[in-house]
This record gives C-alpha cells, structure tokens and sequence, in this order.
C-alpha cells in the first residue's frame, strides 16, 4: 500500500491547489491524469526525435516509425492480441465511429442492432445513424432501477431478436458497473452477432484480456489510461477489422492510386490514411511501459479498498443517493443529495478544490431512465488516496450544510 | 434586494463559501414565480442548469421589469443580482449597463466563463437583446 501511496508523487497536476485548497481529483473517468514519464516522453520526441513516420529513408524518420510501430506491438501485448488487430485513431468516439460505419453496408431493414441502457452517446449516435442508413433497428438491453444491467433480460434479447450486432460498454461511465460482458458475448456468438465492447472506462482498471474475452471488437481512448488527448485505439479480429469498409480516406492506407482508383492496403494501415498521432502514440507507449511495472492485482485491490472506503462514508451521510452497481464496480460513484440539483453541490465542491463531475455524463437516456436529471460522479484511480477522500467528505457535509443553511 | 445592499453583502464575504451563501440567499429573496411561467418558450438552456427569462417594459413609468427563476440555487440567486441591476431603472439606463463590468468588480466574473454551463451569459445576452428591440 505504502508504495501505491508513493505513485501519486509520479502525476505532477495533483500537486497544484485550487482556490488556495490541494486540488482533490475524482474525476478520472473524465480523463486521467498523465505521470511525468508520459510527459518526458512528448517532450523529448518534439525536442530530439521529431520527424514523420513511414516515410523516408532519413534516421530520424526511421526512428520515428520503429518506436510508433514498437507501441502498437506494446499495446497488442497488453490486450493480448496480435499487433495488426489494432488501429490507431483518435479515441474512442472515433473508434466507435468506424466500426458502426465500417458495418453499415452489411445492415438491412430486418436487422437489429443491440445496445444496453448504460452506453455512453458515443456508443449510441453511431449505431442511430447506421440505423438510418441501413433501415435497421436499434434495441435496448435493459436496466433495473439501480441502473443494474439485467442479464437474464439481456440474455434472452440476444436469444430472441438474433441482433446483427451487440454493443455493450465494459464499464459505466455514468455508474461505474462492471457489465458481465462475457456472458453477454458468449450468448452473441452463438446466434452470430457481431460484438463490440466500448472499454473507453474499462481499461486502466480491469486490464481487459481479449483473447480471452473472444469479443469482435474493441474500444478504448489513451487519455483515460494515462496517456495523452487525440489519441485511442481500435482492436479488431483481423478478418471482421479487414472486413470493415474504410472510414477516412487519403495518403499511407493505400496500395496503389491511379486517378481513375486506388486499391486499399489491408488492416490496419487501412484505417489509419494521413499524419498520426505520433506523439500521442509514443506518449501512451511510455503509460503502457508504467502500468506494466505495477502489479495489476495490487493496484486492482488498492482501487477496490478506495472505492469502498467512499462509498461507506457517502452511504453514512442521511440523504445521500447512490445510483449503480456497488459490489461489481471499477470505482466510480453517481450520487445525489436529497432533491438538491447536483450543480450547486458541484460548484460549492470546487470552492473546497473537489474536482468532481455532474451532470449527465454523455448518457442521457440512461439519466432519464432513472428518472433523475443528472447526477454528482466521483471516479477514483490508483493515485487518490484515502487522504482525498477524507477532504472530499469533509467538503461535501460542508457543502450540504451551506446549502440547508 | 437593491444592487447597492448586494454589493455590500458580497464585499462582507472573505471565503467562496461565505460569498456562495450569500448568493443563494439572494436568491431566495427573488419573488416566487407562477409555475405557469416557467414555460419552455421562457427557457434560456445552460448545460446544467434551467433558468426561465421574463423582461418587460412597464410603459407607463417606462421602466424595465424582470422576473424569473432556476431550478438550481445558485445560479438563481445569480440572477437575482441580475434582476437587481436591471429591475425598475429606465431602458436608457438599462441600455448603458454593463453586467460583465459589474460581475468582475463583484469579483464572480469567473460564474461568466461558459465552461460552467450555468447559462449566466445567455441570460445577459438575452436581456441585451431583447432590450436593443425596445
Ligand atoms: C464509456 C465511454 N465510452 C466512450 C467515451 C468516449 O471517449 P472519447 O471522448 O475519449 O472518445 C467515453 C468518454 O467519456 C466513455 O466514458
């Protein structure tokens, strides 16, 4: 534990004060922040390695491609799939973007495509509008009232409707639930859906392992697992990611242009037509490289001893209302106050330096099925501590105090 | 409340959470709106929070009349410093007002920054407007 607590000293930001307080951050579900080694990394590619990748002979080109490309093969280790099943692209939004739109052409009007309750609108607008373009139906796998997933209901769905596809979301943003999506991709396979899991929040925290999951695609953004903005990946089976249509066109995914056509290179050059991100890849090539030094299961056990020690002291406070999954969670808590509205608890928060999210979360539908306009979110990683938590509680009985005062 | 006494309270406050009490008691102050006029064509949409906007010009004393209310409390005690400045002057003196001058000598200029989609700029905006028609 004591060496956990020492990590925080690796995340500059944390060390700032808001309003003349400590900041407390409990917004990682939001973004996480980036330890110095991931900084150190940016800065040195812009000050001694800048140059394009996959293109020219030059040193510093070669360079740049080898450890652009060395990263890809980091991360396809850590998920535990194969360097070519992985697309780099601009995050998960994007990533969700292309498979919706990469299997649009193979949707017709008696296809249905599900989704569960809990998904976040990247997860949903893309599916909408491969909807309307193919004449397909979207279908919800449902919740119970603690924003639960139901899995008998979600089982018996994949059974009955046979979905085209079936999307589902690791994790919760808005909720922080863990969603059994093994069960959920088993039952998919078996009437031949394709399966697409959003691990956007699910990353850093549960360290998904594909191979085993055996699910057809899946999300992330490299922001909220150290890494920097602009940047997320892809992975797909090779031959259900070769077999999407491409989503951006341009220069490095083809194989040969004439001006009449141009044959497409395969995954996952295909998807990956311009300038990269090179930065952004090389920066989270150095967040892979600090997670791989920690024990994932130490780490998993520290965030699960935070994660209750919150919530024991929010469910202590009269009037306090959580929402969501409490015993399968990756650490992030929805709450309100009484009938308060989660902006003024927000804003009376950060005058005590509590960086916290409220309001929908980007899940809307999921706020209106549980009948509440929005809610307070805290979402905790490895470098909070209980100190963080002890301010936070401090803070928010305050707040409440203000409030009815 | 007049624009002068809220002043004057929020000079008293040395803490944010002093000045915060002291704005969501302002807005307790605000005189309490039919729910018929919190209509949707009333509705000025902040991220976070809903404010409902009436202004009107009272044409016999040709002075302006502002009302309305939000469902979060600080951005309705926001607007009661608002309604303060505008409430009962001319539409000569209400044309000359300028409420971000005023917010910043308030020290709240940072409740204007859109990022905290609270739609007090929105409101400003619309009060400018619909004042520029008259
Ligand atoms: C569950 C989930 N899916 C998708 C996204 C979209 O990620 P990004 O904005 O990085 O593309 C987010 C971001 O909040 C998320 O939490």
């Amino acid at each position: 534990m004591n060496i956990i607590a020492e990590l925080r000293h690796d995340f500059p930001v944390l060390s700032q004060s808001i309003e003349g307080q400590p900041l407390i951050y409990l917004d990682s579900g939001a973004t996480s922040q980036k330890p110095q080694c991931v900084i150190d990394e940016i800065n040195d590619f812009y000050s001694k390695n800048n140059s394009n990748v996959h293109r020219g002979l030059h040193s510093l080109s070669e360079n740049a491609t080898s450890k652009y490309e060395y990263v890809r093969t980091q991360l396809a280790k850590f998920l535990s799939v194969n360097s070519k099943e992985v697309v780099w692209t601009s995050g998960a939004t994007e990533s969700l973007n292309i498979i919706a739109s990469g299997v649009t052409c193979d949707l017709n009007s008696q296809d249905i495509i599900l989704i569960s309750a809990l998904e976040h609108h990247a997860n949903i607008v893309p599916w909408q509008q491969a909807a309307q373009e193919s004449g397909a139906k979207i279908a919800i796998m449902p919740i119970n009232k603690q924003g639960i997933l139901d899995i008998p209901a979600a089982i018996a769905m994949i059974e009955d409707l046979k979905p085209k596809v079936m999307a589902c979301t690791h994790a919760s943003n808005t909720l922080g639930n863990i969603n059994p999506i093994a069960k959920l991709i088993d039952a998919a396979k078996k009437v031949n859906a394709i399966t697409v899991i959003d691990g956007a929040q699910a990353f850093l925290h549960l360290r998904p392992n594909l191979s085993q999951l055996d699910c057809d695609f899946y999300v992330g953004s490299a922001h909220k697992a150290l890494g920097p903005t602009g940047l997320g990946f892809l992975y797909g089976k090779f031959d259900k990611l070769n077999a999407l249509s491409v989503f951006k066109t341009g220069g490095e995914m083809i194989d040969k242009v004439t001006y009449e056509s141009s044959s497409y290179r395969e995954a996952p050059a295909k998807f990956e037509p311009g300038t990269p991100n090179i930065s952004g890849v090389l920066g989270f090539g150095a967040a892979i490289n600090y997670l791989n030094k920690l024990d994932p299961i130490v780490l998993h056990q520290y965030e699960q001893t935070l994660y209750s020690y919150c919530l024991n002291q929010l469910q202590a406070i009269d009037g306090i209302i959580i929402y969501g999954d409490t015993q399968n969670n990756i650490g992030t808590i929805s709450f309100n106050y009484r009938d308060e509205h989660h902006y003024d608890i927000a804003m009376l928060l950060n005058s005590y330096g509590i960086a916290l999210r409220s309001g929908h979360h980007c899940t809307q539908p999921l706020i209106a099925e549980l009948g509440i306009q929005g809610t307070l979110r805290v979402s905790l990683a490895f470098y909070n501590s209980h100190n963080d938590i002890d301010t936070f509680i401090t803070a928010l009985k305050s707040s409440i105090k203000l409030i009815a005062g | 409340m007049n624009y002068q006494e809220i002043q004057n309270q929020l000079k008293k406050t040395q803490s944010w959470q002093q000045c915060y009490r002291e704005i969501m008691l302002f807005g307790k102050q605000l005189p309490v709106i039919p729910d018929c006029l919190k209509s949707d064509d009333a509705l000025i949409q902040g991220c976070e929070s809903k404010v409902w906007l009436h202004i009107d010009l009272d044409e016999s004393r040709g002075t302006i009349l502002l009302i309305g209310d939000s469902d979060t409390r600080i951005v309705k005690g926001l607007f009661a410093i608002i309604s303060s400045m505008y409430n009962d002057i001319t539409l000569t003196e209400a044309k000359n007002i300028d409420a971000y001058a005023e917010f910043e000598s308030l020290g709240l200029i940072k409740h204007l920054s859109p990022s905290r989609g609270n739609g007090i700029q929105a409101i400003i905006k619309a009060i400018q407007e619909k004042l520029s028609q008259w």
